[in-house]
């Protein structure tokens, strides 16, 4: 890295409170600080978050579309995990 | 260093040369699949070095285009003439900056730092649009470039807000919304000086003089002689033709401008009965070649004038570089 | 003063015997001035910032500042006539605010001293029950903001490299010298000078401390230098930036924009 080549930071921003923090985009910054700093200024212009995540881009670990197979396909075969799934007798409630 | 962008390059991996060539069209008809499909590329998806290659250059000069932007409206900031006018127009260029920031996050997904991609610039590989080559002489070019060129360019953007890769579509999505403010406001600004004082009138009918042609410049050359195009419309990267955006502009332009008062600078538009469109005068495209090549009226300026910022503020991005990397070596320390 | 006042508020408030009303209105001008020359300067910044981040942070600063400038100035009066009609003897904003921008290492160093003081001052005004403590109280929430983006900076230029050691070191030198007049009275305001001067003291030493720089010695007041600027006394590089700022307006007098 040159001096002059400040890191990529990811962003996440709880847009409010109830909701998760949702990925929004990346930037660039020297460090944790000043990249929660600059992300409240770019992401959050127009009141669009409560809350600011920033994780250094080289820290993230991704799983790979070629695994997305393994990974994700045996979740789409039990369907028993969905409410869905169960017949329940007209009428009842709270269910 | 490793970032998530630079890891992403995924190579189809194979154990003999047959299996090679195997995997690797098994991976692109994958991903023809998906284009054909309307789905989504994503940063780690296995993609042609060509799809690669188009993106890069295309949100390249997109964010490009969004900085050296900056420069033709900020030209005015200090001389806005009310308080409310200089608010709207600060926000304005400074959302500019924001968008190339999106835009340049964009495409380092694809595996492209942003200082080569400013590096680029600076060394004139890379362009930008042609438009902002063009000098604003009068407070009225900013009401013609918020009303004209941003128009223009939301015509372009909109559909690239379906464009199958990804990150740029969402990119866009963010800046097609924040956008939505610019025209709107160019227009009111043009709307008061043409309703205004004779002078203002004037003014603001000079600025759409000489901001209409490049506008319609900027939908690039008719679609006979557009290099890229076949392709990206392949890759549903781009999803209309030069032309067809181009009529559309023309169409929703020429209402807008009766009821600002103004004429538009061609004696040849009228509508068109038969073909439900408006005809329109020839483009000079030897105007718009001309300015690509670099002999417009600010190309020199603007260019030297984003160097000279990224020359002069590199004492600042070195030393906040040495504070992190101090700062960092000393928070170690402590923790060890 | 009243000769080159063209700005009718203006010179019936100069005339006027000291009401309420006219007490107000000094100190509405006084306040209003500082944040939209301030403004105006960090303005010039769009486009040229050292990295594109800095070019929406400088951005936003300004935009607060612009803000509370409109409401201040529509205060006292018509925002656009004060703003653009006003002669350069007739604004009250400090020495401090319209020197020029300089390098990134002099514009921190103005943002340092003035948020640190604008925030100390609406902090105080806030708590009051005065005519200005609405503002004030929406204000010190975006000033804090500005103070921190001027400390973060401070800390970085001052423990960064030998060259941004340097240049904030002659930065705030060369700016100490207009921050004695931040702690003059200013009439219609009720603050302690005194106690604003030992508590500006205290937040601005200690950033300079962290950032390895010296406290910059000296006097923070000159004969000529400071202390004028809420008498409408500048300095040569503020009729030129006026200049720029009034002369569209000016050259369509009636004109609506």
């Amino acid at each position: 890295m040159t001096t002059s080549d400040w890191p990529l930071w990811e962003v996440f921003v709880r847009s409010r409170r109830g909701l998760s923090h949702t990925h929004a985009g990346s930037l660039h910054a020297p460090d944790a600080e000043l990249a929660l700093r600059n992300a409240r200024d770019l992401y959050t212009r127009r009141g669009e978050g409560v809350s600011i995540w920033v994780v250094p881009s080289a820290a993230v670990t991704a799983s790979s579309p070629d695994e997305k197979d393994p990974f994700f396909e045996p979740a789409a075969d039990k369907p028993y995990r969905h409410p869905t799934f169960y017949e329940i007798p007209e009428g009842v409630k709270h269910l | 260093m490793a970032t998530a962008a630079q890891r992403i390059t995924r190579t189809p991996a194979g154990d003999g040369p047959a299996d090679k060539t195997a995997a690797a069209a098994a991976y692109e008809a994958a991903f023809d699949a998906a284009v054909a499909a309307d789905e989504r590329i994503e940063p780690r998806d296995w993609m042609p070095d060509a799809y690669r290659a188009t993106l890069v250059r295309q949100i390249a000069q997109h964010a490009h285009s969004e900085i050296i932007g900056m420069q033709p409206e900020a030209n005015w900031i200090t001389r806005a003439p009310s308080l409310r006018r200089k608010a709207i127009l600060m926000a304005k260029v400074q959302d500019e900056a924001g968008h190339g920031l999106y835009l340049y996050s964009a495409a380092e997904t694809l595996g492209t730092s942003r200082d080569e991609l400013l590096d680029k610039l600076h060394s004139g590989r890379q362009k930008y649009s042609s438009i902002f080559n063009y000098p604003t002489l009068t407070w009225a070019d900013v009401g013609a470039i918020g009303w004209l060129v941003d128009g223009a360019a939301i015509t372009n953007q909109v559909p690239l807000c379906r464009c199958s890769y990804g990150p740029y579509a969402r990119a866009m999505v963010r800046i097609c919304k924040e956008e939505s403010f610019h025209q709107r406001q160019g227009y009111e600004l043009l709307l008061a000086l043409s309703r205004g004082t004779p002078e203002q009138h004037e003014m603001a009918q000079d600025a759409v003089n000489r901001w209409w042609w490049p506008s319609l410049m900027m939908f690039g050359p008719p679609d006979d002689e557009s290099q890229h195009s076949a392709q990206s419309m392949t890759w549903k990267i781009k999803r209309h033709s030069n032309d067809e955006l181009r009529q559309r502009f023309v169409d929703i332009c020429v209402p807008q401008a009766e009821t600002l008062g103004l004429t538009l600078p061609d004696p040849d538009l009228r509508w068109n009965q038969e073909r439900e469109h408006h005809d329109f005068g020839e483009i000079d495209w030897s105007e718009f070649r001309e300015v690509l090549k670099g002999n417009g009226p600010c190309n020199e300026q603007r260019i030297t004038q984003r160097r000279r910022a990224h020359d002069e503020g590199a004492w600042v991005r070195e030393a906040a570089a040495a504070y992190a990397e101090k700062h960092a070596a000393k928070g170690k320390e402590a923790a060890a | 003063m009243t000769e080159t006042t063209r700005t009718p508020q203006a010179t019936v408030a100069a005339k006027a015997p000291r009401t309420r009303e006219s007490v107000h209105h000094a100190a509405a001008l006084a306040l209003g001035d500082d944040a939209l020359v301030l403004s105006h300067r960090l303005g010039e910044w769009a486009g040229h910032a050292p990295v594109l981040e800095e070019d929406v942070a400088l951005a936003n600063i300004a935009l607060d500042l612009l803000g509370q400038a409109r409401v201040l100035l529509s205060m006292a009066g018509d925002e656009d006539e004060l703003a653009y009609l006003r002669e350069e003897r007739a604004f009250r904003n400090l020495q401090l605010v319209e020197q020029p921008n300089g390098d990134f290492a002099h514009t921190i160093a103005r943002q340092l001293y003035f948020s640190t003081y604008q925030r100390l001052l609406y902090a105080h005004l806030a708590t009051g029950d005065g005519e200005f403590a609405g503002l004030a109280a929406k204000a010190v929430k975006e000033v804090s903001y500005h103070q921190d983006h001027a400390e973060q900076w401070t800390l970085r230029l001052g423990d960064g490299t030998d060259v941004s050691h340097e240049r904030m070191r002659r930065a705030c030198q060369a700016l100490w010298r207009f921050t004695g007049e931040m702690f003059q009275p200013v009439e219609g305001l009720d603050f302690d000078g005194e106690e604003l001067r030992a508590a500006w003291l205290e937040s601005v030493s200690a950033v300079l401390r962290r950032a390895t720089l010296d406290v910059p010695e000296g006097p923070q007041s000159g004969g000529w230098s400071a202390g004028a600027g809420r008498q409408g006394l500048h300095t040569e590089s503020f009729g030129r930036m006026l200049a720029e700022m009034q002369h569209l307006h000016r050259s369509h007098p009636g004109a609506s924009w």
